[in-house]
Order: structure tokens, then sequence, then C-alpha cells
């Protein structure tokens, strides 16, 4: 095999999920030879339902947003600043329900870091949202209209020297950055030097240097989690995550009134910025992949659902983008995980155009039969349990309602057991009912 | 009316609508009128939108316009001149939850079909709606929200209307992502909206427009 195939590429990222490391880079000692046996059993067992086969039995992955803390009396606020209690937490979560694969305790992110920040683009608990409650992105038009150009141009500088002070507070001197491509030969380079002599531009450069000693100690938190539960035999199945080149523009840079507007009022700018992103898009997933050494790359789909456009309109303006991501992503060896948030009825036949077995699609509101057949024979489903039923049903119908997708939506394999939408509120006794459904059925 | 405003408006002629209906200011047409090919023209964006060939982005759209030629028109009315309207509608999403842009399209929608929309906005505890049921005497109130805990915060917002005594006197809908039927019996909520227009549809039986 050629090594520089998306095959062998696939292999080797496969290859390293199934040996992880320490977090010192050694061997990563199991708990014991059965740990170490059942995290290999999990991962293949997932790796055989992404691939269209059948597994030993029908796998199960729950996603969860705040859930794990709810679930163990924590609460946002605390997930967010105490990361023991985010670990004691999460791990209580995993050995309570005891799913195949996990997303990690990273959703909550550091709550300190976002403090020194001064980030405007979320509230959080303590910081416009209650404590008991979860962050939630305040949409704006962060991105003006008639800024397209410069976000084409130079993407980098653009997020440095505009969208970065205007997202976090602290970083707003940012502005006053020189234009880094300026800096050519011996003459006239000292001007590029004097913004960093500037104070306002010091106290940015040292609120940068307090975000990453946070996040560090975050990320060390959260990696001793990771370990730990895969020590224990539960692997983390997320490499990173990327997003769909309409949603970098809907979400947090237009919003999406800005997006939707422009598609009547720039829809040629639109495009253009949207395959601008493209490389960029696939370069932060397979990024992310390489370091982590998992191959699955998690991307929540948003302005693309039923009901948002046409059908005109996605095939315009929102799938070309998202599947040349999805592409690149493939061909470097990764293995997409787009989400389908909301409802998808209404894109299942032009989502077939990717190539066979190597995209693993989250499922919320769509029918899970017709979602599976129509991917059939080319991608994975994962998901479909509602929300609504998790958080007011009772176990008897979650149990009833999984059995319904293993009979409907199993085929011949290519699909795992799963909650639909990430879900803070949940009847633990419901998601119980979810894992227990799907170790029931042996193939 | 001027069946070229309203078509201009309807197929998402930015431009052309507003150039009508400045053109149709300066000859001295009454602004009243004016305000009625927009509504007329919001119905018929409201039916492709219920007929499934519009979506968001038109009800975006058409939402600015219907601004921008409001912004042009009001000025020119003369004084008294009042919008007539088929009754009250209270809005806001509800305690914790912060999204609005859902609860915003249904606001200019209720608002073009000929309502008077009050909307508290975002994060709204359920003593402030019903202080608001109090004063601005609605027929209808719609709660929104997105995130599950707003399915609580429903719930809690329609038991302190009931226990201010206000229940009886209104109707009570409920609306945003993931709001199901099962959601509106949680909830206690008189009828639940899928979309926009769903609102609209429920709004306009309850105080009994055609």
């Amino acid at each position: 095999m050629d090594k520089n195939s998306s095959e062998a590429k696939q292999e080797a990222l496969y290859q390293r999920w199934l040996n992880p490391k320490d977090g010192a880079g050694n061997d990563l000692q199991f708990q014991s030879p059965e740990a170490k046996k059942a995290y290999e059993e999990r991962i293949l067992r997932i790796r055989a339902a992404i691939e269209l086969k059948k597994p030993d039995r029908v796998p199960v992955i729950i996603m969860p947003s705040f859930f794990p803390f709810y679930n163990a009396g924590v609460s946002p606020q605390e997930a967010m600043y105490d990361y023991d209690k985010l670990g004691t937490a999460f791990k209580k979560f995993i050995h309570d329900f005891e799913p195949d694969s996990h997303i990690g305790a990273t959703a909550p992110g550091p709550g300190k870091m976002y403090d020194i920040l001064d980030y405007k683009l979320y509230s959080w608990p303590g910081h416009g949202v209650a404590p008991e409650h979860v962050y939630q992105c305040n949409e704006g038009e962060y991105m003006k209209a008639d800024e397209y150009d410069a976000l084409i141009q130079d993407p980098t500088g653009y997020f440095l020297n505009m969208y970065m002070p205007r997202i976090f507070g602290a970083l707003q001197p940012l502005q006053m950055l020189p234009f880094f491509p300026g800096m050519l030969e011996m003459y006239g380079l000292a001007y590029n030097f004097i913004p960093f002599a500037i104070p306002p531009v010091q106290a940015a450069l040292k609120a940068l240097m307090d975000a990453g000693a946070e996040a560090l100690k975050w990320a060390m938190a959260t990696g001793a989690i990771e370990g730990e539960l895969a020590a224990a035999g539960f692997p983390q199945l997320l490499g990173g995550f990327t997003k769909a080149p309409f949603d970098v523009i809907g979400d947090t840079l237009r919003g999406t009134k800005g997006i939707m507007l422009d598609m009547y009022r720039q829809p040629e700018k639109l495009i253009q910025a949207m395959e601008a992103l493209v490389p960029l898009m696939v370069k932060m997933g397979v990024g992310a992949a390489q370091q982590t050494g998992h191959p699955v790359i998690f991307m929540p789909l948003h302005k693309g659902a039923d009901g948002f456009l046409s059908d005109e309109q996605y095939r315009k303006f929102y799938w070309p983008t998202l599947r040349a991501v999805m592409i690149g992503l493939i061909e470097n060896g990764c293995i997409p995980l787009p989400a389908a948030e909301g409802g998808y009825g209404s894109r299942l036949e032009v989502i077939r155009d990717i190539p066979k077995g190597k995209t693993l699609w989250m499922i919320d509101q769509t029918d899970m039969t017709k979602a599976k057949q129509a991917l059939d024979g080319i991608a994975c489903v994962l998901g479909n349990v509602p929300l609504s039923m998790l958080s007011m049903g009772t176990p008897e119908q979650v149990k009833e309602y999984a059995e319904d997708l293993i009979k409907n939506a199993n085929g011949n394999g290519g699909f795992i057991m799963g909650n639909g939408a990430f879900f803070d509120q949940a009847k633990p006794e419901n998601v119980a009912a979810i894992v227990e459904t799907a170790k029931a059925h042996k193939y | 009316m001027s069946k070229e405003l309203v078509n201009a408006i309807a197929d998402m002629e930015e431009k052309q609508a507003l150039d009508l209906a400045s053109e149709l200011l300066a000859k001295k047409t009454d602004p009243m009128l004016i305000l009625d090919d927009c509504r007329s023209a919001m119905e018929i964006v409201g039916q492709r939108y219920e007929a499934g060939t519009y979506f968001l982005p038109e009800l975006l759209l058409a939402g600015e316009m219907l601004t921008e030629i409001t912004a042009i028109v009001k000025p020119e009315m003369a004084k008294g001149q009042q919008i007539q309207r088929h009754g009250k509608v209270l809005i806001g999403t509800v305690k914790g939850d912060i999204h609005d842009i859902g609860k915003n399209i249904v606001t200019f929608m209720l608002d073009a079909s000929g309502f008077e929309v009050k909307d508290l906005g975002v994060d709204v505890p359920a003593e402030k709606f019903v202080e608001a049921i109090r004063e601005f005497q609605p027929q209808v109130v719609g709660l929104s929200g997105f995130l599950t805990l707003a399915f609580d915060a429903m719930k809690d917002t329609i038991g302190a209307i009931q226990a201010a005594g206000l229940r009886d006197g209104i109707k009570i809908m409920v609306g945003g992502g993931p709001v199901s039927e099962e959601v509106r019996n949680y909830t206690g909520a008189d009828a639940y909206g899928k979309d926009a227009m769903a609102g609209v549809t429920l709004a306009r039986q309850w105080v009994g427009v055609k």
C-alpha cells in the first residue's frame, strides 16, 4: 500500500488510536489485560460499523453536552472552573453508563481562560447566564457585510487584526498589530516592531500568555481524564473538530441573519469566501488528527438543516464546500463525523455523494429509517434517540425506540446506537436504556 | 394598492421594493396604503414559506425590507394615523435561554400579520411575563426556547401565570428548535408551533382572524 494513500494514512491513525500514549509519550499502561482488550474491542467495533461491516454487536456512543456534570450534581459553572470536579463527574458518567466510546470532558472548556480573554462571543455561567445553566452563543455580526474581501485575501490577518479584537475584549489592541507580510528585508523592518512597544498591545500579549497558561492547565487535566478512561478501557472517539464553511460564516462571523441576507445581497462574495475557507477547515481537522492520533473529526452542522435553506440553496451554498472539506479530511486519512443537528430529511439525496465507508453521520431528528436507506452502503449512521424522550420519556419508551432503530436502521451493519442531539438534561435511567438496548443486540 | 410593490417584496427584489416605496411616497400616496401593500406581500411570503418554496433567508430578507420601508414611511404618516391591529401577542425567550433568532422571526411575522406584539427579549423570568400580562393584556402569549432547560422554564412560567390567576383569559403557545407535542404537554401550553408561520396561524385562530 502506498504510504501516501488515504487508506495508509487512515490505517496509521487507527494504529495510533489503538496504541495510546500517556502524558509523557510512553505506551499507556492499561489497568488490566481485560481493560486493554476492552479498549481495542471497542475501537474495532466502531471501526467495523464505520466501514459498513457487522461488528460483534451494535456499538453505542453517548454524545452529551453538559449531562455528565448534571448527572454528578456538578453545576456547569463548577465544570468550567474546577477541573477536579470536571474529571470526577466525567469519569462517573463513563463508569455509570459504559458506552463504547466518549467525546471527552472538553465541552465545558476552561472558564478562567474565557475570563482572562473577556470572551464576548458567548455568555457562560457567572457571565451572563446562571451558574446552573450552560453557556450559550451571543449571535451577532462580528464580521461586517463589507469585510468579505479582507477575509478572502488574508484570513489569518483578518482573524488577528479584526475578528479577535471584536470577540475578545482583552485582545482589542491586536488591531494595532503590524502587517506581518511586510517583514521582507532589513530596510524598514523596524517599523513592524513598533506596535509591540505600545502598552495596550503589551497588555494584550500578556493576556494571551495568561490565557495560554490556563489553557495548558486545562488540557493537562482533560488529557489526564482521557488517559485514565483509556487505561480503564474506554477510548475517546474524537480526534479533533472542524466545520462546514457555510457554518463558519453563518454561526460566528456574519451570524444567521447576516449570511442569509448575503445570499441575496452578495452571493458571489459569500461563495468565494466559503471556497477560501475550505483548505483552512481541512487543515484544522487534519492537524488535530495528527496531533491526537485519532481519525474521527467532528463537524457540527447547523445552518443547512431542513427549514433553514431550500434544496436549491443547500446545493448551491452549503453542500459544495462542506463536501470539499469532507473529501479533504478523507484524503488525509480522517473520518468526518458530521452531526446533522435538527432535521436533514430533505438533504439525504444530496449527501450521498461521498466516498463509501469513510464517514460517520450523526442523525438527530431525521427519520432514521430514511437516513439509513439513503446512506446504505455509503456511510455509517449514528444516533437518533430524541432529546425530548431522554429528558421527559420513560426507560420503556427509550428501549422501544432503540429497538425500533435496530430493526429499521441496522441493516447489514453501518449503524451505531446513540442519542440524536447533544444534551444537558436527561433522566439517567433513559440514558442507560440506550446503552443496554444496544449491548443486548448481538449480530 | 401597488401590485408592483407587493410583487417586488414577495419576489425578494429588495432594491426595487425600496425604490417603489420611495416613489409612491414622493407621489403622496397615503403611507397606510404602502403599509397595507407590505402586509399583503408578507402574506404571500408566509404562504410561500408554508408551501415550502421559501425558507429562512426569504423570511429574514422580507423582515429587512419591511423594516426599511416602515422606516421611510413612518415619518410621512399623519398624526393620529394608526395601524389597525387584530390583537395583542406577548412574546419572549424563557429564563435561562438567550436564543432569539426564532423568536425574532415569529415576532416580525406576527407584526406583519397585523398583531401588536410586545417582545420581552431573552432570558425572561416568569415574574416578568406575569407583570407584562397584567400591563399589556395580551390575548396570546408565546414562550420561546431552544435548550432542554427551557422546557422547565416554560412549565414554571405557565405555572406562575396560573398562580397569578391570569391563565384563563389567555392562550399560550410554545416554540423553538426541539419543542414538540411532548414538550407542549409537559409545559401545560395550549399549543406548540413548529415554525414561525405555525405561530401566526395559532394566533390568528385564537383571536378569530380568518
